[in-house]
Order: structure tokens, then sequence, then C-alpha cells
């Protein structure tokens, strides 16, 4: 593992502008990450933070009507937006690969599952049809589905979700990439499912050096699988730093609120606690903190200037006023 | 600061405010030609003694084929020329607006109300009612609308009357088996459940807690078919076992005036058509905006 | 896959049946069937033979198993007009319907299929637009008055086209594009809004997350999964296209089907109209019943329904 980090953010926002300017929805709103190679980061947020528009704004695969600016987005050491349609092709499946949440509507009814995991193949490494699907059946056994060279055959429609998760899983690392990114890739299986296919991503993970970026709302899996975390609220990352330290000190109202509410068993009957309201409008963001009328321990400084990230410790930030030293 | 490849934004500062009332009418659509359309024709048809220039059933042989007043030829007697026994062709159009108006509406009334009251018997009640209408449904479909129509016209006689039952015989499928549908998934919802429970009977249910539901998806459909329809009343007509003659159909004006299209007579044609294309119109752009309004899961229709 | 193939067939039995039914009954019930099927101007004599010889005497389940053996003989009755038996005019006629059909359906497939899949693609643009208004007049114009006007403008005043009757290529052009007018805005709307929603959907995100080009996920991913909806109702409208047919071939007085039902009425000629009614609609089923066979081969999820 070099030092180098993998990946780089600098202040990446994605702004979607309509209405003819008179709208704008900060979608994500200066993020700044980084990762490096082999590593895992947990990104951690309520539907509507900004997790899957983040992973989008990666792959530069956001709708037009989004504007992505940045100090700097690097990947690899190379400048991921100073790149060409046509080098973004390049890098999307090959070196950066991402798994989507719901295994059944990734996957094209109307191909096979050889196919469809060849695909990567026959198009980043120009594989004939025939090497590809050989491929396609050795990947197929790699995420351990039994009788992969029966299932080549067969159509997504005949599997189950779980099994669909695992092809989806083949496909992202067919052509064996630098980063994974998955964004919530246990979400729509059966709990007693999760846990095999979370083991199934580590085990993926350390064969092939992968950096893994993974989605979630589910602190639990954070715990389990993640080195750093970062956690997102309308739209911007507002605490985030190595798993354990967040865990056992977090700084931020919001994170602190986040894994107080984490259901725990053998404390006896307390109350589940819960945060009150509701995510603001990306709309129309209030003059501050974004957190502010949630916030048990808002101060009026809050109400008036957004707090920039401050830094607690060597890799933990957070963007709170309680924070200031 | 590296900057995406994105298109130069208007900073939001520089967009004037829209007015709200024209925002409501744009995000609205409100459909303001169809509607103008189709009370056009209503008061064409309601009106038609008044407006009309000459009676549509009498011309006089002396004034045969007359083309438009401003061709040469024509004359300002007959705005839009004449047919083939003389007769006015301003004045045919008019008082056929009342013939397509009526045949219209009242044949997907007729339609509507059967197909309703089956599509709902039929998904509500399901077991063995259900089974006999839905294969009724299906043969039904199975024969062409226009040919069946013309088979029942042949047997029955033409007459506007026949027509409109006819038509109404024809079409109530489309409303059956749309309608069934929408019952189908209605009968599984908490309302339905509750009156259940409640004790209500099967036809209180159906009366008071379905037939409100459906009838969204029945007045778009309704609108949709009203094309249809008059289309079919002019194809009929055309083919001679719709609205018999001397009554003016817009149809039987086409079938007419195809008499006098190798010699060029092409107002005999154009006009009517026009007019048959023009009610189509605003009906299934009144259907599409009611469609959208009213439901968009109705999409699929 | 058989289990599916022998239910479709069971099911098309079943229509064939009820519509032998349906228009038996319809013809004995309402009003008296003699009248329709004697000749015009036939003397009571004829009529009280001809009574007998339909078994009007007895009851109504023996007459339909009459009507029923005649049919499976092939016995449609005969024309009063041409004198022969229905059943062999209306084959004589059948390819000809079949051609005009043919020609319609493909005239509006390629019309309507690459216009639609363009603009969804282009979503907004110039060609969306335009195909907006396209179909908007395409499904409001009847398919007999686009068949005059075209007769109007390349017979009488270009004099390029023939008018009416068949034989060389170029009969068929009006008739072609005034049937498959009305279909080809049809389906063309049908294309736009269904590439639309495949263009949205997850796996055709995930072709582009796998780092396809553009073209390959259009064409390779989205085109096939857009086309079954447009297939589906391709096959519903040529079922359609029979009906609309009627008008357009007396139009163009195209010796097909559809002209034998206008001469069928125009002349008195009931056992003509009764006969293409029946065979029209078997002719459907038949039909609907090899669409969805076909359906069954191009989508693969079909074949495994119970």
């Amino acid at each position: 593992m070099s030092d180098e980090p993998l990946l780089e953010l600098d202040r990446l926002s994605a702004h979607y502008v309509t209405g003819r300017g008179t709208r704008v929805v900060k979608a994500v709103d200066e993020v700044s990450l980084s990762l490096r190679a082999g590593e895992t980061l947990g990104v951690v947020g309520e539907s509507g933070s900004g997790k899957t528009t983040l992973a989008l704004a990666i792959l530069r695969l956001l709708p037009t009507a989004a504007q992505i600016v940045s100090a700097a987005m690097r990947f690899d050491g190379e400048d991921l937006l100073a790149m060409s349609p046509v080098e973004m092709r390049r890098i999307r499946g090959k070196r950066i690969a991402m798994i989507l949440q719901d295994p059944m509507a990734s996957l094209n009814p109307l191909f096979s599952v050889g196919d469809q995991v060849g695909e990567p193949l026959r198009v980043h490494e120009n594989a004939s049809r025939r090497s590809a699907w050989e491929r396609a059946g050795a990947l197929l056994r790699s995420v351990k589905i039994p009788a992969a060279g029966q299932r080549l055959r067969e159509y997504p429609h005949q599997m189950s979700g779980g099994m669909r998760q695992r092809i989806v899983g083949a496909i992202a690392i067919s052509c064996e990439p630098r980063l994974l990114i998955a964004d919530e890739p246990t979400t729509s299986l059966d709990v007693t499912i999760q846990a095999q296919y979370l083991k199934l991503l580590r085990d993926i993970q350390r064969e092939h050096g992968l950096a893994l970026i993974f989605i979630t709302h589910n602190l639990g899996i954070v715990a389990r699988m993640c080195d750093s975390v970062a956690v997102m609220y309308a739209g911007r990352v507002i605490e985030s730093g190595p798993v354990r330290r967040i865990f056992n000190s977090p700084i931020h109202p919001y994170t602190r609120a986040l894994i107080e509410s984490i259901p725990r068993l053998g404390e006896g009957p307390e109350r589940l606690t819960a945060i009150d309201g509701q995510p603001p409008d990306l709309a129309s963001l209030p003059v501050g903190c974004s957190f502010q009328a949630r916030c048990p321990r808002v101060m009026d400084h809050c109400r008036e200037e957004a707090p920039p990230a401050f830094d607690i410790a060597t890799d933990h930030n957070a963007r709170c006023w309680l924070a200031r030293p | 600061m590296s900057v995406s490849p994105a298109p130069a934004s208007p900073s939001p500062v520089a967009a004037l405010p829209v007015p709200r009332r024209v925002a409501a009418f744009r995000t609205e659509g409100f459909p303001m030609l169809p509607i103008a359309i189709l009370v056009t024709l209503a008061l064409l048809a309601i009106f038609a003694e008044l407006i009309a220039p000459h009676n549509p059933e009498i011309g006089s042989l002396g004034q045969r084929f007359k083309p438009p007043a401003w061709i040469a030829g024509g004359s300002t007697q007959h705005l839009l020329g004449t047919d083939h026994i003389g007769r006015d062709v301003m004045s045919r159009l008019i008082f056929g607006a009342r013939v397509s108006m009526m045949v219209g509406f009242m044949a997907v009334i007729i339609a509507g109300v059967l197909g309703s009251a089956l599509g709902i018997l039929s998904g509500y009640l399901g077991g063995w009612v259900d089974q006999v209408i839905m294969r009724l449904t299906d043969t039904w479909l199975a024969l062409p609308a226009l040919t069946f129509a013309i088979f029942l016209a042949a047997i029955v006689g033409p007459s506007e009357w026949n027509i409109v039952i006819i038509l109404g015989a024809v079409y109530w499928t489309r409303y059956a088996r749309v309608i069934r549908g929408e019952v189908l998934s209605l009968k599984e919802r908490d309302f339905v459940r509750l009156a259940i429970v409640a004790g209500c009977s099967k036809w209180t249910i159906m009366r008071r807690h379905l037939l409100p539901n459906v009838a969204n998806t029945a007045i778009v459909l309704a609108t949709l078919m009203l094309g249809v329809v008059i289309v079919s009343e002019a194809a009929l007509s055309f083919l001679g076992v719709g609205v018999p003659p001397p009554k003016p159909a817009w149809g039987l004006m086409l079938a007419d005036g195809k008499k006098g299209l190798m010699a060029g007579y092409w107002w005999l044609t154009v006009f009517p058509g026009v007019c048959i294309v023009l009610m189509v119109l605003a009906a299934n752009l009144l259907g599409d905006w009611l469609r959208v309004k009213l439901d968009p899961q109705l999409r699929q229709l | 896959m058989r289990r599916f193939v022998l239910r479709r067939v069971a099911y098309a039995a079943v229509s064939l049946f009820l519509l032998s039914v349906t228009i038996f009954l319809f013809v004995r019930v309402t009003g008296d069937p003699t009248v329709l099927l004697v000749e015009p101007g036939a003397s009571k004599a004829d009529l009280d033979a001809l009574r007998h010889e339909l078994g009007l005497d007895r009851s109504l389940a023996v007459q339909y198993g009459t009507f029923v053996r005649d049919l499976v003989r092939g016995d449609f009755g005969r024309s009063f007009y041409y004198r022969t038996p229905v059943l062999e005019l209306y084959i004589s006629r059948l390819p000809n319907s079949l051609m005009l059909a043919v020609a319609a359906m493909a005239f509006s497939l390629l019309i309507g299929i690459p216009s639609g899949i363009m603009a969804a693609v282009r979503v907004g643009g110039w060609w969306d637009r335009a195909g907006k208004i396209f179909a908007l007049l395409g499904l409001s114009m009847p398919s007999f008055w686009v068949g005059l006007l075209l007769i109007l403008f390349f017979s009488v005043y270009l004099g390029w086209l023939p008018s009416s009757g068949s034989g060389t290529p170029l009969h068929v052009i009006m008739p072609a594009f005034a049937l498959g007018w009305y279909f080809a805005a049809a389906h063309m709307r049908l294309a736009r809004s269904s590439m639309l929603e495949v263009l949205g959907s997850e796996y055709v995100k995930l072709a582009r997350l796998k780092g396809l080009s553009e073209a390959r996920v259009i064409a390779k991913h989205a085109f096939k999964n857009a086309l079954i909806p447009v297939l589906t109702l391709a096959g519903i409208n040529l079922v359609l296209m029979v009906n609309v047919a009627v008008v357009v071939e007396t139009v163009f007085a195209w010796p097909g089907i559809g002209r034998l039902l206008y001469e069928g009425i125009a002349f008195r000629d009931f056992p003509v109209v009764q006969a293409t009614v029946i065979l029209g609609g078997s002719m459907i089923v038949v039909v609907n019943l090899v669409i969805d066979l076909l359906y069954a081969v191009i989508d693969p999820r079909i074949r495994y329904e119970r």
C-alpha cells in the first residue's frame, strides 16, 4: 500500500441549476475526501444526503443538468475533471467499478448472465466471445456461485436476490479495478444474506487489493466493514475520520445522534432515541449550519455562519462550531 | 480551480420572477385549444338553425359543384361551395356538427356506462361472473370494431339511433377491460376492506366505494374513445351504413365528395375532413391533458 | 415452454368457439334471419323453403349445431351477387389484404420506430418536437381521409400514381401510406416513451457504469428492451389494420377482403358479410396466438410463466 492517496476529492460540489437560474439544489457541497489503496471508506447519511450523487459525481455520470465544480478530483494521480468522455469511459468499469442497490433492476432481463458478466471484458480488454465466457465462469466461481457453468446460460429472473447481487459483484471486479464503489449493496437483501455478502466483499477486497467506498445508512455495517467513515448531511460531509475514533468520540451532534440511535441489546428497556425533524430542502438551505434546526446543542453562531471543517486529530475533522479549538 | 466542461450557468439573481398566474398556466398546460374547439362545435351544433345560411338537405341543381367563395366561379352565397346536388357545404358542415356530437357523446356514454358496470361487476365479484364477462370481452375484442359494427348495421339497418347503439355495443369492451383492472387493484386497498368489515353489502361497496374511484379512469377513457367513435361513425357513414342520407353527417359528405374527386372538386373532400380532424384532435388533446392531470398512473392508456 | 404453448392454444380455441356462438346468436336473435339470408326480391314460397332449409323451425341448439357443422366443412354460404361459395371469394381476396397490411405495417414501423427512438435519445430537441406534432396529427386524421387527400394530390393534380385497383407496386403505395399513417404515429409515440423509460432504468445505468460507449448502451441494452412494447402493439395493430382496411380498400378499390365486405353491404349480400365477420374474427384470434408465441421467443421471461 503506497502512501499516495488513490482517490482524492478536494471541495467537490455538484449543483443542479433549474428554473432558469432561480433554483440551485446543492446535492453535494464542498466534499473533501481521500482514500488510499486497500482502504475501506464508509459514507453514511440519511436518504437525500447526497451519498449516491457523490458516487455518480466521481464517475461523472450525473445528468447534464448537474454542474460539477471541484478544486481537484484525482484518481491514481490523474485529474478526473480534465478527462474527455472517451477517457472517462475507459475508467468506468475498468479502473473504478460500482455496485448499485437493486440487483434485479441492475441486470438486463433480456441477456444471459454470461453475456452480462463477460461484457466489460469484451469492451475493455477486447476479449473474444469465447474467452470472455470462460472468464465469466471463473468470475462467478470467485464470488462463490455454485454450478457456475450452468448459471452462465441462465437469465437474471431465474436467480435469487442474493445470487444476483453476487453476479453484480462479479461484473464489478471483472476487469480488476482499483476502486470499488458499493451503493447500499445489502439494503435490498434479506438479513440472513447480508452477512454473507459483506463477507464476500471483504474477501474480494483482500484478494484484489481493492479500495472500497461503502455507501450506506447503516452504521452497524460501517463498524464492521470500514476503516474510516465520512458522515454526510444535506450534501456536506459533517464529520470524517477513522471508524474507531468516530464511534468512541464523535464530535458533531448529528454523528452523536446517529450512533446513539443504533438499538443495542442488553442495555435494559431504554427508549429508542430518534432525531427530531426532517432533513432540510436542498434548494433552500438556511444561512449558517444546515443542521441548526435539529441540533440539540445549537448556538447563536451556528445560525449566522456555516462552520468550516475543523481538524480535531489526524484524519479526524468535523464541521461544527463545537469543534473550534 | 478546475471546472468540469459544463454549460455556463446564468447567475442565480439574473432571472426575473415569473408572475404566479402565468406560471400556473404553464405548469398546468390548461387545454385552451381543445376546449375552444369543442365549445365552438357544440355551439354550432346547438344553434345550427340560426347559424347556417342555407337548408342543409335541399339544394338547387342549378348550383351544383360551385367552388368556395375565394375561387373563380364561387360566390359569397356559398362560402365553402356546394355539392353534387347543389347543397351548401357550410350549412351541411354546421348541421353535421350536431350529428357528430350527438352520436359521439351518446355512444361514448352508452359504452362507458355499460363497460364500467360490467367492469366493476367482473372485477369485484370475481369467480364465474368474472370468467363469463372476461371471455365475452375477449371475444368481442377479437372482432375488429369496424367490421363488427358493419355487420350489426347490416342486420338492423342504418339509422342515427341504431348507430349510437351499435357503436356503444362495440366499444364497451374497451372500458370493461380497463375498469376491471382498476377494480382488481382497488379491491386490495384498505378502504374496501374496512367497508367489508363494517358489513356493507356487495352492492353498496360497488356503488359507493368503487364507482367514484374508477370515475377518473372512466372519464379519461371517455375522452380518448370520443375520437375513436367519431372516426368510426364517419367511416360507417362513408361506407353507407352509418347515418343515412339526406342527413348531413361529415362521413356521408366525404362519400359524396368522392364522386367529385377525380374531377378536382377538392372542397367537398377537404372541408368535412378538416372538421373531423379538428374534433378528434380536440378530444385527443383533452384526453391527454386529463390523463396527466387526474392520475399519472393512467399513462398506460 | 410446452405448457405455455398448450395453454395459449387452448385459449384460442375457446375464443373461436365463443366467436361462432356470438355471430350465430346475433343473426338468429335480432329479427328474422330469412330476410337477411334470402336474395332480394324472393317470393314467399322461397322464404318458406329457406326457413325449412335453415331449420328455423327447430331448436336453437340444433340450429347452432348445423351452423357450426357447415362452418367446419367450409360452407359459408353462397354469395348472391357472385353466385360462388363465399369461402372461395374470401380466400381469393385475402392475399391482397395481407399484402396491403404488411406493406402498411412495414411503412409504419420503418417510420415509427427510428423516429420514436431518435426523439427519446434527443429528448426535447428538434426531432422530438417535430415528432410530437406528427404524432398528434397522425392520430387525429382518419385513414380514409388521408387516402382521399392522397388521391387528390398524387392522382388528380400530379397524375403520378393510379387512384384505384391493384397490380403494380405503384398501386400499393398510396393505400399502404393511408393505412399505415395512423399506426406510424402510434408506434412512434410508444417507441419514444418506451425508450425513455428504458434509458432511465437501472440496468442502463449499470451499462454506463461498465464503461460502455453510449452507442453500445443504446444499441445493445436499450434498444431490444424498448422494442418489446412496440412489437406487442404492432401485433395488436396488425389486427386493427384488418379493421380499418375496410375503408381504405373501398377508397382505393383495392381488391381485398375489406372491399369484399363493402360489396357485401352495398349489394345486400348478407352471406358475404356474415362470413367476413367470422373469418375476420378467427384470423385475429389466430394472429394473437402467433404474437404471443413470438413474444416468448424474444423475451425469455415469458417462457417460464405458468
